[in-house]
């Protein structure tokens, strides 16, 4: 890996990160699709989203 | 002013809104309801995970996808007398379907034949009454998960075997509706107050017709007969800002199927020509007595 993309904490795929994302904001890995949440910016820390809950909805 | 995102986690949708804040030079912390932690007695002068005393906001706008974090932080943000969009009231409403039901009924709003039925033995009658295909929904969940379209008997011995026996006590509440043979489509509206400021048709060859099961967003013509019974709808739940769901029926009627409080819309914009974030927003920014 040399673009400094980070890294999936799922399968080590590089994450497109967007130019203004937030803490907290939720995004895909491009590889495998996982939902990853940003925990931090700098430096740039993923973990794995949280599981859908019963009652998560509109 | 002050105003503050009651959030799970950043979505599409968080981004839109805040994005329409900052159009009109505000900034709202941003709050995560996995963060709070609200001694109940102590009111509104006890410091929010931000840090600011909850009375220092003029408004909480709950934009939670967590039903359950979001309805109880309302209930408790309102009775300080805290200004939230949407308030508990609506917000309750709009989270179970059955109380939903009950207040379109008390305000004579077109809707679905329902029937309630606490046991797997009523519920099976209740099927039976409303004739098959029925349809049989948990009363609260979002997402169109956990909806069933009951063809006949078997199949409803089946799923209520299931939900007697697999789910907790929400699902041994037996929401029972009759299948409403839409035009493979249903209408997504969008309230903000008094008006409907958008609406798309979702289509799908499912008969579930959600976007987040892939039904497809096109633009829905918001006629005077479709506001009236949008308008009609988010009223009887309190009102606020609320995506009515509806179908037509055979005779091409609108019947509402379901309100959502804490509506998504990161699809509808694009095919309404509407910025709905931004007709949120000025709304609510409106509403605390602060002109755009």
């Amino acid at each position: 890996m040399s673009s400094g993309s980070p890294l999936c904490p799922e399968c080590e795929g590089e994450v497109d990160i967007p130019s203004d994302a937030m803490e907290n904001e939720l995004v895909s890995c491009p590889e495998c699709g996982t939902e990853l949440e940003i925990m931090n910016l700098d430096p740039m820390e993923l973990e794995l989203a949280p599981e859908v809950e019963e009652d998560w909805g509109e | 002013m002050r105003v503050a995102l009651l959030v799970t986690h950043i979505r599409a949708e968080e981004k839109l809104i805040l994005a329409a804040f900052n159009k009109r030079e505000i900034s709202p912390d941003i709050i995560l309801d996995r963060e709070l932690n609200i001694e109940i007695t102590q009111g509104a002068g006890q410091l929010a995970p931000s840090g600011i005393a909850w009375r220092e906001y003029d408004l909480i706008f709950e934009r939670c996808v967590s039903t359950s974090r979001g309805m109880y932080a309302l209930a408790i943000l309102n009775s300080w007398g805290v200004q939230t969009f949407n308030t508990y009231e609506t917000a309750a409403a709009c989270s179970d379907k059955l109380r939903t039901s009950v207040a379109l009924m008390k305000h004579n709003i077109p809707q679905p034949h329902t029937r309630v039925a606490f046991t797997p033995e009523s519920a099976m009658q209740a099927i039976e009454d409303v004739k098959y295909p029925a349809v049989l929904k948990p009363v609260t969940g979002s997402w169109g998960r956990l909806l069933a379209r009951v063809h006949n008997r078997d199949s409803a011995e089946a799923i209520l075997e299931h939900r007697q026996t697999l789910g907790d006590y929400n699902h041994h509440t037996y929401y029972v509706q009759e299948y409403v043979d839409k035009p493979g489509r249903d209408i997504r509206a969008f309230v903000v107050g008094d008006r409907t400021i958008a609406a798309i048709y979702r289509e799908s060859n499912h008969w579930i017709t959600n976007t987040a099961r892939g039904g497809l967003a096109t633009n829905c013509l918001v006629t005077d007969a479709l506001d009236d019974i949008c308008v009609r709808a988010a009223q009887a739940v309190g009102g606020g800002i609320l995506a009515v769901d509806l179908l037509e029926d055979a005779g091409g009627d609108f019947v509402v199927n379901e309100i959502n409080h804490t509506m998504e819309f990161r699809n509808s914009s694009k095919p309404t020509g509407v910025d709905i974030a931004q007709e949120v927003i000025d709304f609510v920014i409106g509403q605390i007595g602060v002109v755009a």
